[in-house]
């Protein structure tokens, strides 16, 4: 299903992901993956770590830099705690290349069913909501930026 | 049920932990370890049947009705008034003040006594490890009224500096505003001397007794306060309401904060008379349920006996701060001699959100983050810590299931 040009569909991304989720039994399981995950993300360059790119409503600290590029968006982030890390990770992997109306449009729904909202979005302090919100504004700020008629 | 009688001889903990329905909980499969205490406690079943039975059998408005149930809610209210007047030892009934919560009775004083009395130029002190509440409220005045903001600071101990604070006193000091307890270190503050040096200097001092109500005998009197405040959810009541004591000449004198109906006598266009303590600071219909239910609450503190409590909760304390201790990495912020029950620590490269899913994933709720003290969080260049605040239900079982926790959690974040 992917595109012509090689690009994953967000749904497609999604799926994959809840597929791996479905092999682990445990919260105790899928926080090891995503603590792994969040251990494997490339760090930030440093001149992006800057408070201007710092998301608002996290307890930990998240910095997301955001690049349109033919059509596209492409998402950089850290954060200092590794499970928002592999927060980070995974909203990179989905969403990372895709193109800005399909972001403002995804409902994301793989962080439902992965259990990921009922397990840790009640409260706003992980910040979970807050970056998938902050990226959703980015896709929209490029979109009325590069893409308005 | 609670048996009548006074004050309870032996303290049992596992018979204290039947009174609380919430404890038999589980989260995320685990039984529930409720360490948040400093952020809000849990209730008795008496204080939940209290508040059930304020709405099944007397619910209505307050001192202005004829018929019997209102009778019966203003006297359910106004005993309340009489047991938080004894609780705290205030010299009259008048005295007490009931508010939203410990936030809304220090704003009361900022904006009622504050605007009257602090003028240009003149100072206000509070201290380093502040709670936000303490510290926002006395900022907007100051950037009102054009006065300087002056602030205690804190040891590497999270204790007060005292010379730094006699140094900062002078006639320019209005008003002292000080929390009786940290509630990101535990340090317990030493109130009493602060007063007597404030009003040396002729200024009036605001006690925050948010985190000290529940755990010290408060002695409004001996401590020679002007204005004490406090929350009744950190004390096993109800959320929503908190009371504010003050000395009776100040209150007397201080203008009014809210406008409304209960505080006034008389209102005619152009001449407004307004009601006698307590009444003149509680306009409109209070939050008479939880008012009602806050008495179950300080009753039941005071039959389990606070004295009882405090021991519990010292055992705690020292078994906690001895068994955190051992963990490799971890550094405990607030080692001051005096402490209410709580422990806050962060782990060498480990960040306190992580440790926090991590916790809750376990049944374990510790709070994570600033606290809402950020600049104590500031001076000790940490972004947060991890706390554990302890209650009169707690157990060192439960102390365990946080210390093996917290050793599985670094295992797999470091």
């Amino acid at each position: 299903m992917s595109t012509s040009n090689g690009h994953k569909r967000i749904e497609e991304i999604e799926q994959e992901i809840v597929e791996e989720f479905s092999l682990f039994d445990t919260w105790d399981d899928k926080y090891e993956y995503i603590i792994d995950l969040g251990k494997k993300l490339p760090p930030l360059e440093s001149q992006f770590k800057k408070d201007e790119n710092k998301v608002r409503g996290c307890q930990s600290t998240v910095w997301l830099v955001a690049e349109y590029k033919n059509g596209r968006i492409y998402y950089k982030a850290e954060s200092d705690a590794v499970i928002v890390k592999g927060l980070i990770s995974m909203l990179i992997r989905v969403l990372s290349g895709q193109k800005p109306d399909e972001i403002v449009e995804t409902k994301l729904d793989f962080l439902s069913e992965i259990g990921m909202m009922k397990h840790l979005a009640q409260t706003r302090s992980n910040g979970l909501l807050a970056m998938v919100r902050q990226m959703k504004n980015y896709a929209l700020a490029f979109k009325l930026k590069h893409e308005s008629v | 049920m609670m048996p009548s009688a006074a004050v309870q001889e032996s303290f049992d903990v596992y018979s204290v932990r039947k009174h609380f329905p919430i404890l038999n909980r589980e989260v995320k499969g685990k039984p529930l370890v409720y360490f948040d205490n400093a952020a809000s406690s849990q209730k008795p079943q008496v204080v939940i049947d209290a508040l059930v039975n304020y709405y099944t059998g007397f619910n209505a408005n307050i001192h202005r009705g004829i018929h019997s149930l209102a009778e019966e809610a203003t006297a359910a209210y106004e005993a309340t008034r009489d047991a938080a007047a004894q609780y705290i030892n205030s010299p009259s009934r008048e005295q007490i003040i009931f508010t939203r919560g410990t936030t809304e009775g220090i704003n009361l004083v900022a904006q009622t006594w504050g605007r009257q009395n602090v003028k240009k130029g003149d100072e206000i002190i509070i201290s380093t490890m502040e709670h936000h509440s303490n510290i926002v409220p006395w900022y907007i005045l100051a950037q009102e009224k054009d006065a300087v903001l002056k602030v205690i600071p804190v040891s590497e101990t999270g204790e007060l500096i005292f010379e730094e604070y006699e140094k900062l006193l002078s006639d320019k000091t209005k008003i002292v505003a000080i929390g009786h307890a940290s509630n990101s270190l535990g340090t317990i503050n030493p109130v009493k001397k602060i007063i007597q040096k404030a009003h040396a200097a002729g200024a009036v001092v605001l006690v925050d007794g948010a985190q000290s109500s529940v755990h010290l005998d408060i002695n409004v009197q001996d401590l020679d306060c002007d204005f004490f405040v406090f929350s009744s959810h950190k004390m096993y009541g109800p959320t929503g309401v908190g009371v504010l004591y003050g000395k009776y000449n100040l209150l007397e004198t201080m203008p009014v904060y809210q406008g409304g109906g209960e505080m006034i006598k008389e209102v005619e266009f152009g001449r407004i008379i307004y009601n006698d303590l307590p009444y003149k600071y509680e306009a409109g219909t209070p939050n008479i349920a939880d008012t009602v239910a806050l008495k179950a609450a300080i009753d039941f503190v005071s039959q389990i006996g606070k004295e009882n409590i405090r021991k519990h909760e010292s055992e705690l304390l020292a078994y906690a701060t001895n068994q955190l201790q051992q963990v490799p990495g971890l550094k405990i912020y607030g080692r001051a001699k005096d402490k209410v029950s709580l422990v806050s620590f962060v782990v060498e490269k480990v960040h306190p959100q992580d440790l926090g899913i991590l916790l809750d994933n376990r049944g374990v709720a510790v709070r994570t983050g600033h606290h809402c003290t950020q600049p104590l969080m500031d001076f000790f260049c940490i972004p947060g810590t991890t706390r554990a605040s302890f209650a009169m239900y707690n157990t060192i079982e439960e102390i365990d299931i946080l210390v093996d926790g917290l050793q599985r959690a670094i295992k797999k974040l470091a």
